[in-house]
């Protein structure tokens, strides 16, 4: 069997100058499922897909307030997230005991990549299995944020984690300059829903049960909707899009021909696609 | 077992011999504490807000006691690019808590990398408020009365004060120590009412300072001519600060001097 000598620990470069056991807390994002951040300047939104360990049980939840200007959407493992959520929530409490002002979104994710990165270098410890989407209002404005296990930390107009995100990637990239020039939060939902669903596998849908949107911006704390409250928004999807089985998926209204014109994007990212439902498939400890 | 309630609790005689009364009452050991009175102190720290801005100034002497023994004391500190903090009261304590300002402007700085100027008066004035409050509650606190001028997050003049006790007001002027009895009064004369500071002009709020720190240096024993005035200014969206140091205090007269009785030995 194929052992590889150089990923017993973290703080071991293989000779090609990999870090594996970053690299694998890395696909261990892959097997959460997938969350979608997108931004227009004003406004944040954060949409998940929620998942049930066995059909009697509840959903893992997705997505987590951390202040009133402030949340995270997760993929991965579910507790490393609620402990860097924990801690998020700490520093803001900080930040408004000590200093009367609301956490800086950057200061926020720049702190837990801090954090993550100490991970990567102290023998006999594990980075964290899990990615984070981080969205915030703040004096500076609107602002999403990737955070990743290595560390690293950058700021995205639209970005995607967890099982599938290649799709969901996919469809922000087609539709980037309508989400930048959205005024409405309604927009943005609907766009972000949009990018989710491409991430569904054939047999699956959106439904109030596995959907979880939040949002935040100017004039609007950080809101999350659950259950009920996603019906709103699964309606706006069907009104203003076709359902996602038709034969022609043309779910961007304003473009058209590229929808079926794109069978070379579609082509290169299938096989992987299928290759991270099958491994979601495999390990049900992450969300 | 001694059932008296009065022994209650203690350590029954048999075994350990009489109570220690001393211990209950062990006023004479507590440990000598130092640090729990000043001993170089600085003196008054006045500042006016005006229309579009905010005046602070305070001297340059280091008293210990009534021995004026040091006149190079800078008791205004800058934080960040448009805060200014003001200390009167202990000077070791006051260097504490600029060495204390100086790493919270570089921790801001670490985070800020894309440089927006986030830390304001406001924010300075609510750590130090909480820095001075914590350390009372120590019992060992610093001894030191603070005076925060700088700009709100809308760009109006800031003006607060936070003393040892963790005490804080804010007011259109301020003033810390005897300031607070003889210049708050000679300021307010020019804007009785809070809310009026937008009548005052730049131009005036200097004189004012200017003057009340003449009166502070004749009738304050523990004051010095030489010090140093700040004044921030929000002008074209910009803010402007004029930092100054060794000015002189102007037009003295101590004509008055020669009729004055009633101090040290007697006159004829």
């Amino acid at each position: 069997m194929f052992r590889n000598n150089y990923d017993n620990d973290s703080v071991t470069y293989s000779p090609t100058g990999r870090l594996f056991q970053v690299e694998y807390a890395l696909e261990a994002i892959k097997q959460g499922s997938a969350a979608v951040g997108i931004t227009s300047g004003s406004h944040v939104v954060l949409v998940a897909l929620k998942r049930n360990a066995e059909e009697l049980g509840s959903y893992q939840k997705k997505i987590i307030k951390v202040d009133d200007h402030m949340g995270i959407a997760l993929a991965g493992l579910a507790p490393d997230a609620r402990v860097l959520s924990n801690y998020l929530r700490k520093l803001a409490m900080n930040s408004k005991l000590v200093f009367n002002r609301p956490l800086l979104t950057s200061k926020a994710v720049l702190s837990i990549a801090d954090k993550a990165q100490e991970n990567t270098q102290l023998y006999g410890s594990r980075p964290y299995g899990v990615g984070l989407l981080v969205a915030g209002w703040d004096e500076t404005g609107a602002h999403l944020y990737e955070f990743q296990p290595s560390g690293s930390v950058l700021e995205y107009n639209g970005a995607a984690i967890g099982a599938r995100s290649q799709a969901a990637r996919t469809y922000l990239e087609r539709n980037l300059d309508a989400i930048r020039s959205c005024t409405e939060i309604e927009e943005l939902v609907v766009h972000g829903l949009n990018a989710l669903r491409d991430t569904l596998s054939q047999d699956m849908e959106l439904t109030i049960q596995n959907t979880s949107v939040s949002f935040v911006g100017k004039d609007k704390d950080f809101t999350i909707h659950d259950n009920e409250d996603v019906q709103q928004w699964l309606d706006k999807l069907d009104s203003t899009s076709n359902d996602k089985n038709n034969a022609n998926d043309d779910e961007d209204d304003d473009n058209d021909e590229p929808a079926e014109g794109t069978a070379t994007a579609a082509d290169s990212t299938q096989p992987e696609l299928t290759q991270e439902g099958a491994a979601a498939d495999d390990n049900m400890e992450t969300d | 077992m001694n059932h008296d309630p009065f022994y209650w609790g203690r350590p029954s005689d048999e075994t350990y011999g009489h109570y220690n009364h001393a211990i209950a009452n062990a006023k004479s050991q507590i440990p000598t504490s130092h640090t729990q009175q000043p001993i170089i102190t600085g003196t008054s720290v006045l500042a006016l807000k005006f229309k579009n801005g905010v005046a602070i100034a305070a001297d340059n002497m280091g008293s210990y006691g009534s021995l004026l023994r040091f006149n190079n004391i800078e008791r205004l500190i800058r934080v960040g690019t448009e805060t200014i903090v003001g200390i009167s009261g202990d000077i070791s304590d006051l260097q504490y808590i600029e060495r204390l300002l100086h790493q919270l402007q570089t921790e801001e700085e670490v985070y800020d990398s894309d440089g927006g100027h986030n830390l304001r008066a406001p924010h300075v004035h609510e750590y130090l408020s909480r820095v001075m409050y914590n350390r009372r509650l120590k019992m060992d606190p610093l001894w030191n009365a603070i005076i925060v001028a700088g700009f709100s997050d809308d760009r109006t003049p800031f003006l607060r004060y936070v003393d040892l006790l963790g005490v804080t007001y804010g007011s259109l002027a301020l003033a810390t120590g005897f300031g607070a009895h003889l210049a708050v009064p000679l300021l307010r004369k020019l804007v009785p009412y809070d809310a009026d500071y937008e009548k005052v002009s730049e131009e005036q709020a200097r004189v004012a300072i200017a003057d009340s720190l003449r009166v502070l240096y004749y009738r304050d024993a523990r004051s010095s001519d030489k010090y140093t005035f700040a004044v921030l200014t929000f002008e074209n969206d910009k803010i402007n600060v004029d930092y100054k140091q060794d000015l002189k205090v102007e037009n003295q007269s101590w004509r008055f001097a020669e009729n004055l009785i009633g101090y040290g030995s007697k006159q004829q």
